[in-house]
C-alpha cells in the first residue's frame, strides 16, 4: 500500500469528471515508471458503482459517508487526510477543477507536505517526480521538485487525453472508514442552475467570433451550428454588434468584453486591435480570413486563408461525426 | 461586521516576463509588480459588505516597493486600515506567504478579530500551493472556494456563500463564521477610484506595519528551473481542400479535449 | 470667432468652482446671457440634460448638486463648439466644464468599463490601451528613416517630438509616426522623441474631470522634459497640444510649441519642391476641433494639402468654426458602447455620412483619434470602399517619393 501513486477520483453530480479518467491515464504512466501501483481514491455516498469506471488503476480506495455526499473541499480533505496519513503514498494526483479546488491545500497544510500546482506534465527523474507548472498566464513555465514525500500535485484540465485513463477491467475496492467533525462547519444547501438567457461569454470555454467576414445576418447561423456542436456560444467584433446582428452581450474587444475561452475561433475577423485586446489570451486561437495577410494571423495559432462560408459548415460537420464516433 | 482582506502581488503579465541569468526565477529587471486580480475582487466585496452591514474593512499585505501605491488606493476606496507586514524577504512563495499571513493574524493584539477573512481564490504564481486555502487551515478556519457571492446572516454567526461550479452552475453553502472565503469574483466589477482621492489618502491617511513572524517555514519545494513556453510567431497555417483541414482541425481540437 | 485668450497660470493651478469669482477668468461666468447658443450648437445638444448654459445658472442660483449627481455630463465629448460660440467668450470647454466634471466625476457610482478600463490603463501604463510602457517606441523600428530616441542618446537636440498614446500603439497610428518621421528627415530637422519614457499628457483625462491622473501624468511628463536639453517641442498629439500649450505652463512648461500641422505649414516652402508624386485625390478636410475651434489653425492644413500636385479640396457641409467632432475627446473614444446602448448616432458616424456627401474619395485627418474612428465609422457605414481616411502627414509623405 505505501508508495503507491494515488489519484483522487472527482465525482460531481452522480458521474465521474473527464478529468478524473486524464489524471488516471497520468497517474498511470508515472506508477509504471516507479514500479508501484496506482490506487483510486473514491469518495462519496452511495457511490461505489462509479468505481467499476476506474479500472485504470489498481484498486479503488472507496470511502462511503453522508458528509461526502456534496462535494465540499472541507469534508474531502478530511477524509483524504486520513487516507493518506494511513496510506503513505509516494504521490496524490488531485484534479484542479471547481470541483475539487481547495482539498490539495488542505490536505497540504493538515499533513505538512508539499503540494504543487498547475502541474501540466509530471516526469520520473530518479526515482523522483518532476513536475512542470505553466503559470503567470501561461507565460513562464518553472520545473519543480518537492524536498520531502508524500506529495500532493494539483493536475489542471489537458495533461493527457481521457481515454488513456480508461479500461475495461472493474478494480478491486476496499472501502475505508474514516471520521468526520460532528457539525462541520460548512455545509451545502443547495445547487443553482443557470437561468435561461443569454448568454455570459466570459464563462464560455469555446467561443466561435464572427466578424465582418460574416456578410451576412443569415450566415450567422452557420456560427451558432459549429458552437453549439463543440458547447460553446457566438459572439462578435463590433460592427457585426452594430449592425444589430447580435446582441451587445456578445461583443468582445475594446467595446466590449474581455474573454479567455479555451479555444476561440474567429470566423471573417480581421484581428484589429481594438478586437484582439478582448480575446489575445485565449489558449487555442484558430483565425479563418480569406485574407492571408490579415493581423489575426499573427495572433492565432492555427490559420486558415478560406472562405469563412465553407469552412465553417465543413468543421461543423467533422465534429458531429467526431462525436458520434465518441458516442458509439 | 469586521472583514480583513489578504492582498497580494504578482508579476503584471502585460510586461514581458524574462528569466534571471540563475535560470530559476524571473527577472526583477524588467518586473513589475500588480495586484493579484482576484484579490481586487475581494477588497470590492468586502467593501460591499461594508456598504450593507457596517463595521470596518481591513487590508493586510506583505511589504514590498510597490505596496503603498495599492495599500493607499484600498484607503481611498473606503477600507478602514491598511497594515504591511515589514521587515521579511519579500521572494517568498505562495506558501510561504500563507504562513505569514496565518502567524499575523494569530498574534493577538495586532489586527483585531475578523468575522470574514477574503482573499483571491487563486492567484497566477500559486504553484507553491493557494493562499486561500492554506491561511484556512493554518487557522483551522472553515473555506469555501470560487466565491462570487457573500450574504451575512442577521444573526451574524454565519454566512450563505455562493459558489462557481463548471457549465454556469452554482452551489449555495452556509459558513460559520469566523472564516476564510476564496474570492472569485465580487458582485460588482471592482470600482474605479477617482486618482485625486488616492493622491489626498496619500497624503493624509496612514499605512500601519507589523513585524513578521519570526520563524519562517521551510521550504517544501525546490525550483529546478524557470523556462519560457514555446511560442509561435505565427499561425500554423493550414491548407489543402476544405473538408481536409475541418478534419486535422478536429484532432487539434481532440488533442485538447476539446471535441 | 476670436480664440480666447489663455487663463493665466495662476488661475489654471488654483481656481475652482467654490473660488471661481476671485479670478477675473472666473468672474466672466457672471456675463452669460443665458441665449442659449451653447446648447443649440452642442453636437450632442439634443440629449444633453444640462448644456453649459443650465449649468452656469444652476451655478449662480447654488443648485450644482443636481448636476454633480448625475451622469449627463458624460455625454459632453469637449468639442469646443460651445466655447467658440459662446458670444461672451466663456471658456466653457476649457474651465468651467472640467470643473463641474470634476465633481460629477468624483460621484460616479460608476465608471462605464470601457472608460474605467482606459484611465485605469493611462495610470499604469501611460497609455489608454493597457500595452506595456516599454513597446511605446517599438514602431521606430519600422521608420524608413532613423529616429533618435532621447533616453538611449540624451545629448541635446533641436527640435523634441511628443508623440502621443495613438500614434504610438494603434496601427494606423504607427503610419502617421512613420509618415511623420520621414517628413521630420526629409526636411533636414534635428529632432528627437522621448521614447519609453514618454506618458499620454493627459488631456482627455482633465476634459473629462479626471484631474488626479491628469496632475500625475502633467508632474511626470515634466520632471521627463527637465532631464533633457531641446529648444522646441512639436506634437502629432492635438489634445496633447492643448495640454501643453495651457496647462502645463502652470508648472513652468515654457517651450515654444507646435502642433504637427501647423508646424509644418511654417515648412511649406522647403517641402513644396519634395511633394513631386501626383496624388490624384479629391480630398475632403475634417476640422479637428483642438487645432480648429480652439486654436484657430483652419488655413494651415489647408494650405499643406492644396500644395500636394493634383490634389482638389472640397469641403464638407459642416467645416471650420461648425466642423462637427469625431467624438473622441473628453472621454468620448472610450464611451462608445455607453452611447450605444444610450441609443445616440456615434458622432463619428454623423460625420462621415458628410464626408462622403461631398463626393471625395479621401477624408483628411489631422488629430490622432478621428483616424480609427472615421475608417470604423466608414466601414460600419459600408462606405469603405468609396472612402479612405488618411491623416495629412500621411498624404504629405505618399506625396514625397522615395
Amino acid at each position: 500500500m505505501a508508495g503507491n501513486v494515488w489519484v483522487l477520483a472527482e465525482q460531481w453530480r452522480g458521474e465521474v469528471s473527464e478529468i478524473t479518467y486524464e489524471v488516471l491515464a497520468l497517474g498511470s504512466e508515472l506508477a509504471m515508471a516507479l514500479g508501484v501501483k496506482l490506487q483510486a481514491v473514491l469518495l462519496g455516498h452511495r457511490m461505489e458503482s462509479l468505481a467499476e469506471t476506474l479500472g485504470k488503476a489498481d484498486g479503488v480506495l472507496y470511502v462511503d459517508h453522508a458528509a461526502l455526499e456534496e462535494p465540499t473541499a472541507e469534508a474531502q480533505g478530511a477524509a483524504l487526510s486520513q487516507l493518506v496519513k494511513e496510506g503513505q503514498p509516494h504521490s496524490v494526483l488531485i484534479p484542479l477543477t471547481n470541483v475539487s479546488l481547495g482539498v490539495e491545500a488542505l490536505i497540504a497544510a493538515e499533513l505538512q507536505l508539499p503540494v504543487v500546482n498547475f502541474c501540466e506534465d509530471l516526469r520520473v527523474v530518479e526515482r523522483r517526480l518532476q513536475a512542470r507548472c505553466l503559470l503567470y498566464g501561461g507565460k513562464m513555465e518553472v520545473l519543480v521538485r518537492a524536498l520531502r514525500e508524500p506529495v500532493i500535485f494539483g493536475i489542471p484540465p489537458g495533461t493527457r487525453p481521457a481515454e488513456k485513463g480508461r479500461a475495461a477491467r472493474v478494480p478491486a475496492l476496499e472501502e475505508v472508514a474514516v471520521t468526520f467533525p460532528e457539525a462541520p462547519a460548512v455545509r451545502f444547501t443547495k445547487y443553482i442552475e443557470p437561468e435561461a438567457g443569454d448568454v455570459d461569454i466570459t464563462k464560455q470555454d469555446v467561443l466561435v467570433a464572427v466578424g465582418r467576414g460574416i456578410q451576412t445576418q443569415d450566415n450567422i447561423a452557420l456560427a451558432e451550428e459549429l458552437a453549439q456542436a463543440l458547447g460553446g456560444a457566438v459572439c462578435g467584433s463590433r460592427p457585426v454588434i452594430d449592425q444589430g446582428w447580435l446582441p451587445l452581450s456578445r461583443q468582445v474587444g475594446k467595446s466590449g468584453l474581455t474573454v479567455k475561452p479555451k479555444l476561440y475561433i474567429a470566423a471573417g475577423v480581421s484581428g484589429a486591435p481594438e478586437h484582439v485586446e478582448g480575446m489575445k489570451n485565449a489558449s487555442l486561437i484558430i483565425a479563418i480570413n480569406t485574407d492571408p495577410h490579415a493581423p489575426i494571423f499573427s495572433l492565432a495559432h492555427y490559420g486558415i486563408a478560406e472562405d469563412v462560408l465553407e469552412v465553417l459548415p465543413a468543421l461543423t460537420e467533422e465534429v458531429h461525426k467526431a462525436i458520434r464516433k465518441k458516442a458509439g | 461586521m469586521n472583514v480583513l482582506v489578504l492582498l497580494r502581488m504578482v508579476p503584471d503579465v502585460v510586461e514581458e516576463l524574462e528569466v534571471a541569468p540563475e535560470g530559476r526565477t524571473l527577472d526583477l529587471q524588467v518586473l513589475r509588480m500588480i495586484l493579484s486580480e482576484s484579490d481586487d475582487h475581494a477588497l470590492e466585496e468586502a467593501l460591499l459588505l461594508k456598504e450593507r452591514h457596517g463595521g470596518t474593512v481591513t487590508v493586510l499585505a506583505l511589504d514590498s516597493p510597490d505596496i503603498d501605491d495599492v495599500l493607499f488606493t484600498s484607503l481611498a476606496k473606503g477600507a478602514d486600515r491598511a497594515v504591511k507586514v515589514t521587515g521579511l524577504d519579500m521572494r517568498v512563495t505562495s506558501r510561504g506567504l500563507a504562513h505569514i499571513f496565518a502567524q499575523t493574524i494569530a498574534t493577538p493584539g495586532s489586527l483585531g478579530p475578523a468575522d470574514l477573512i477574503l482573499t483571491g481564490t487563486q492567484a497566477i504564481d500559486e504553484w507553491d500551493g493557494s493562499v486561500a486555502p492554506l491561511v484556512a487551515h493554518f487557522l483551522r478556519l472553515p473555506f469555501v472556494p470560487i466565491v462570487v457571492q457573500v450574504a451575512v446572516g442577521t444573526s451574524g454567526g454565519t454566512a450563505t456563500v455562493i459558489k462557481e461550479y463548471p457549465g454556469g452552475i452554482r452551489g449555495e453553502f452556509e459558513v460559520r463564521l469566523p472564516a476564510v472565503l476564496g474570492i472569485q469574483a465580487a458582485e460588482k466589477a471592482p470600482r474605479y477610484v477617482p486618482v485625486a482621492k488616492v493622491r489626498a489618502a496619500a497624503k493624509s491617511r496612514r499605512i500601519e506595519t507589523l513585524p513578521g513572524p519570526p520563524h519562517m517555514v521551510p521550504a517544501f519545494v525546490e525550483v529546478l528551473q524557470m523556462m519560457k513556453p514555446e511560442v509561435a510567431g505565427h499561425a500554423e497555417m493550414l491548407e489543402g481542400p476544405v473538408e481536409k483541414i475541418a478534419s486535422r482541425v478536429c484532432e487539434i481540437l481532440a488533442e485538447r479535449g476539446l471535441v | 470667432m476670436q480664440v480666447p485668450a489663455a487663463m493665466s497660470d495662476q488661475a489654471m493651478a488654483e481656481m475652482t468652482l467654490d473660488n471661481l469669482y476671485e479670478f477675473p477668468e472666473g468672474r466672466k461666468v457672471l456675463t452669460c446671457m443665458q441665449c442659449g447658443v451653447c446648447g443649440g450648437t452642442c453636437p450632442y445638444g439634443d440629449v444633453m440634460e444640462y448644456s453649459p448654459r443650465r449649468i452656469i445658472l444652476m451655478l449662480r442660483a447654488g443648485m450644482l448638486d443636481k448636476v454633480f449627481t448625475s451622469d449627463g455630463l458624460l455625454n459632453c465629448v469637449a468639442c469646443y463648439a460651445c466655447m467658440a460660440h459662446c458670444p461672451r467668450g466663456i471658456q466653457l470647454t476649457e474651465v468651467l466644464l472640467p470643473l463641474v466634471k470634476e465633481q460629477v466625476f468624483l460621484r460616479l457610482p460608476e465608471v462605464p468599463t470601457e472608460l474605467h478600463k482606459a484611465l485605469e490603463n493611462t495610470l499604469r501604463y501611460g497609455n489608454p490601451t493597457g500595452e506595456s510602457a516599454r513597446k511605446r517606441a517599438a514602431w521606430v523600428k519600422t521608420s524608413s528613416v532613423p529616429v533618435r530616441i532621447l533616453s538611449e542618446d540624451p545629448r541635446p537636440v533641436d527640435l523634441l517630438w511628443f508623440v502621443e498614446c495613438q500614434n504610438s500603439y494603434h496601427p494606423r497610428g504607427q503610419d502617421i509616426s512613420r509618415a511623420t518621421a520621414k517628413i521630420f528627415h526629409a526636411l533636414g530637422l534635428d529632432f528627437a522623441i522621448l521614447g519609453n519614457e514618454e506618458k499620454c499628457a493627459g488631456e482627455c483625462a482633465r476634459l473629462l474631470g479626471e484631474t488626479g491622473l491628469f496632475d500625475t501624468l502633467m508632474e511626470y511628463n515634466m520632471a521627463v522634459f527637465r532631464n533633457y536639453q531641446f529648444n522646441r517641442m512639436v506634437t502629432s498629439g492635438a489634445h496633447a497640444y492643448d495640454a501643453f500649450k495651457y496647462h502645463y505652463t502652470s508648472v513652468g512648461f515654457r517651450y515654444p510649441l507646435d502642433h504637427t500641422t501647423p508646424f509644418l505649414a511654417k515648412y511649406l516652402e522647403s517641402l513644396a519642391p519634395r511633394l513631386t508624386r501626383k496624388l490624384n485625390y479629391t480630398i475632403t478636410y475634417h476640422d479637428s476641433c483642438c487645432l480648429g475651434r480652439h486654436n484657430g489653425f483652419y488655413e494651415e492644413p489647408r494650405v499643406l494639402l492644396r500644395a500636394i500636385p493634383g490634389v482638389k479640396l472640397v469641403e464638407m457641409f459642416h467645416s471650420r468654426t461648425n466642423a462637427i467632432c469625431c467624438g473622441g475627446g473628453g472621454g468620448g473614444m472610450w464611451l462608445d458602447t455607453y452611447y450605444k446602448a444610450k441609443g445616440y448616432e456615434r458622432l463619428s458616424e454623423r460625420r462621415a455620412k458628410e464626408a462622403v456627401a461631398t463626393g471625395a474619395d479621401v477624408l483628411a485627418t489631422s488629430c490622432p483619434y478621428e483616424i480609427s474612428r472615421f475608417e470604423d465609422a466608414l466601414k460600419v457605414l459600408g462606405y469603405d470602399k468609396k472612402m479612405i481616411v488618411r491623416d495629412v502627414t500621411e498624404l504629405l509623405a505618399e506625396a514625397m517619393e522615395g
